[in-house]
């Protein structure tokens, strides 16, 4: 396969992960704009910030208000995490990987693109946001459907997998940093309906609320969302479950090529930290340190599977 | 004018379309309204569009396609092959003659300064043969009609003839919408084109070609108009799809870069001009192309597919020389006929062309796609004259034809069938052994009312050509 068709496949899944994942966040965002007041803008502040555009909102924007935030978030165009962007994006790379998609997966995506851009095309009135979030999350769920249900599970698929695990990786790890003071045993022995809120939202961003009542049967507190969304094999959206299936892809990648390059050892190295059990070992070290520094090897982990695999020449 | 229609005779369909008509009167005139809409949708998902430069992805069009198939008889179908044969065999024993030994030149057939000044002639490719002698892998030969027996060929496409795909697709979106059409009428496979496009590329690998060979198709990029062509072709062969920046030469081959370092490409089927092939042996500027690609292609590293200066077949002074090209070669007359061609460039043909500008139409040697042409009956005094002035500047650039009378095939509008004027081009494959060409082709429609240019840049259409079997 060509280097650059590797590369399309895995940016292709990024940014349609990346798609879902903005959508969630304003999912969030939104029910907090509509539930809680006066405490909304900070929330809605704190979501643009795990997305990494709360300065670029605020150069063009004097208030943090829900509707336009809503709308920077699906519609702008120079904001690059915005619905419209990475959706052009994830196309445009599928394009240029067209040859390896299979015709479901290609037209999936296709159409992805057209039913979440034509509905993007006017800005989004309050009332159908939800339906139209709700969409976006069904299109991307169906391309990862064709994906499932007509790939060959051969090297392209790999690229498919290590694109979507890096970007989940990414955006968990990023809402837990933007969040993390209020996971720290300082604050959640205040306890108080300000730490619901927050713990709320911090579930709702992965969608999560059902999955985190299944595996704890308790009330959400800080340690236990922390262990959730850090070191839960089961939970697909934890760091160790990306990491997991990061490292399944690598090693079938290196299987298939006859060759082990660095990148499996990095992300050996990066799930070594993510041992189940050792969530007070983490709390312990300081757990913004803990996802600063799972952020900077995720994403050099990124960077190396593009350097090993020849994305670029 | 009296234009022959390809569906009627007067009232009665012709032989072809008999099946068809009938089926075509049992049916409810809204649904086959909401037909239309549903083959739109169905080219929109699947992605058949192309860019518009310079426009944002939204503005992406596309060809507009009707519904109403163009149908032609087996009997009709193996004469036009047959014609076609002849023709693309003459056209790459033409090209190995001006490369080589250029006998025709001698014989005083073709005139010796009609090449030699010529842009499209590669003076690099003197005394190189590609790999299996083949010069043009692919043509698309564009036909019209006159009448029941009348084809002619327009225009031979020898360098990098485009609209495969939706010869293909067309049928696919048939076949989607009106199954019940293809149990009532037996209609020809167009559908293995792609493995028979891989079977002829195969068969023209290079001398360096070790084991099965390795096929590349090299794209100007994503933003190119046909790009999606390019990539339909490349997953059909099962080929890579390849740009300028994914290849490099190494140990005298053409290498791409995969996932595992660079692997050596045997064929490269190249959707990119001569020009800028190679930026090291043509244009310097060019950043499509891959430096020192010529080189390798002179040594037997590999296989460009159509080779270098094929272009030269498919200039239109040359055409006006085809049926002596054809006879010369073959030692036969042309089963196809030529539409009749006056070179501006000799005085007693433009004397005849000033005179009766207002009927021909009149082209630019180089020019294609429908633009710098004039239709003499189709444009005002005021065009004619303005024209006439843009001639007799640079007689040589032009040639003039008669203003054929372009049969026609219906198309769906609003109000029911309405006769449109069609073209077609079948798409022929050339290996070392065989020429084939598969039963169908693209045919191209002018969707306004009486217009006679079909080219999509000017607002023309496609159908699903239908060759039926015995």
């Amino acid at each position: 396969m060509l280097g650059k068709t590797a590369g399309s496949l895995y940016w292709m899944f990024r940014y349609l992960e990346r798609c879902e994942n903005t959508a969630r966040i304003v999912e969030a965002g939104f029910y907090i704009a509509l539930t809680r007041g006066r405490s909304a803008s900070d929330e809605l502040a704190s979501i643009m910030r795990s997305a990494g555009v709360e300065a670029k909102y605020l150069e063009t924007h004097q208030t943090v208000d829900g509707a336009k935030v809503i709308d920077f978030m699906l519609r702008d165009r120079d904001n690059p995490v915005s619905v419209r962007s990475v959706i052009d994006r994830a196309r445009s790379n599928a394009r240029t990987a067209r040859t390896a998609l299979t015709r479901e997966v290609w037209e999936a995506v296709n159409e992805a693109w057209m039913v979440v851009t034509g509905a993007l095309k006017t800005p989004v009135g309050d009332a159908d946001v939800p339906a139209l979030l709700g969409e976006i999350k069904r299109q991307t769920a169906l391309v990862r459907g064709a994906l499932e249900g007509t790939m060959l599970r051969n090297d392209i698929f790999d690229f498919c997998q290590l694109g979507l695990h890096v970007e989940r990786a990414d955006a968990t790890a990023r809402i837990l940093d933007v969040k993390y003071h209020v996971l720290l045993p300082s604050v959640s022995r205040v306890g108080g309906s300000l730490d619901n809120v927050q713990w709320e939202t911090i579930l709702r961003c992965v969608s999560a609320q059902r999955s985190y009542g299944w595996v704890t049967r308790e009330a959400p507190g800080a340690r236990d969302i922390a262990d959730f969304l850090i070191l839960n094999t089961a939970m697909p959206r934890s760091l160790a479950f990306c990491q997991a299936r990061i490292a399944y892809a690598l090693i079938s990648l290196n299987d298939a090529y006859g060759t082990t390059h660095e990148s499996t050892r990095h992300c050996a190295r990066i799930r070594e930290r993510l041992v189940p059990g050792s969530i007070d070992a983490i709390f312990k070290s300081g757990l913004h340190e803990f996802i600063s520094d799972f952020l900077a090897r995720n994403q050099a982990l990124g960077s190396r599977i593009e350097q090993d695999y020849r994305f670029f020449a | 004018m009296i234009f022959y229609d390809e569906m009627l005779a007067g009232d009665e369909p012709r032989a072809p379309y008999a099946t068809y008509h009938d089926w075509y009167l049992r049916q409810e005139p809204k649904r086959l309204r909401r037909k239309i809409r549903e083959a739109e949708a169905l080219f929109r998902r699947t992605g058949i569009t192309f860019n518009v430069y310079g426009a944002r992805d939204a503005d992406e069009r596309l060809i507009p396609f009707d519904i109403v198939p163009r149908i032609i008889g087996a009997d009709q179908w193996a004469r036009l092959t047959r014609g076609i044969d002849q023709r693309v065999r003459a056209i790459n024993a033409f090209l190995h003659d001006i490369y080589h030994d250029r006998e025709i030149l001698k014989a005083g057939v073709v005139p010796r300064a009609l090449i030699e000044n010529n842009a499209a002639y590669l003076p690099q490719m003197i005394g190189v043969t590609p790999p299996g002698g083949v010069y043009t892998h692919i043509v698309g030969v564009d036909l019209v009609r006159t009448g029941e027996d009348d084809f002619f060929v327009l225009e031979d496409n020898a360098r990098t003839p485009s609209g495969v795909s939706y010869m293909l697709e067309n049928r696919e979106t048939m076949i989607h919408m009106f199954p019940e059409l293809f149990t009532a009428n037996r209609v020809q496979r167009v559908s293995d084109y792609p493995a028979m496009l891989r079977t002829s590329l195969e068969a023209c690998a290079p001398p360096a070609c070790k084991g099965k060979p390795v096929i590349g198709v090299l794209t100007p990029g994503s933003l190119n108009s046909a790009f999606f062509e390019h990539a339909f072709l490349a997953e059909g062969m099962g080929a890579e799809l390849v740009e300028g920046h994914d290849i490099q030469v190494e140990n005298g081959r053409v290498c791409m870069r995969t996932t595992q370092g660079y692997k050596p490409i045997d064929v490269l089927y190249r959707r990119v001009d001569d020009d800028y092939l190679d930026p090291l042996n043509f244009r310097p500027d060019s950043l499509l192309g891959i430096p020192g690609v010529f080189d390798i292609y002179r040594a037997g590293g590999i296989t460009l597919a159509n080779a270098p200066g094929a272009g030269i077949a498919d200039d239109k002074a040359i055409y006006s020389y085809m049926p002596d090209i054809v006879r010369f070669y073959t030692g036969s007359a042309p089963l196809l006929a030529n539409v009749q061609t006056w070179r501006c460039g000799e005085a007693d043909a433009l004397a005849y062309v000033l005179d009766n500008l207002a009927e021909l139409v009149v082209k630019e040697v180089h020019g294609s796609g429908g633009y710098g042409m004039l239709v003499g009956p189709a444009a005002t005094k005021a065009e004619v004259e303005r024209f006439r002035k843009i001639l007799m500047d640079d007689p040589s650039n032009y040639i003039a034809q008669p203003t054929l009378a372009l049969s026609t095939t219906p198309i769906l509008s609003k109000s029911g069938l309405e006769p449109r004027h069609v073209d077609l081009r079948p798409f022929v494959l050339v290996s070392p052994d065989r020429i084939v060409t598969p039963p169908g082709g693209l045919t191209r429609v002018a969707m306004k009312e009486g217009s006679l240019v079909v080219n999509s840049s000017q607002g023309g259409g496609t159908k699903d050509t239908w060759v039926l079997e015995d």
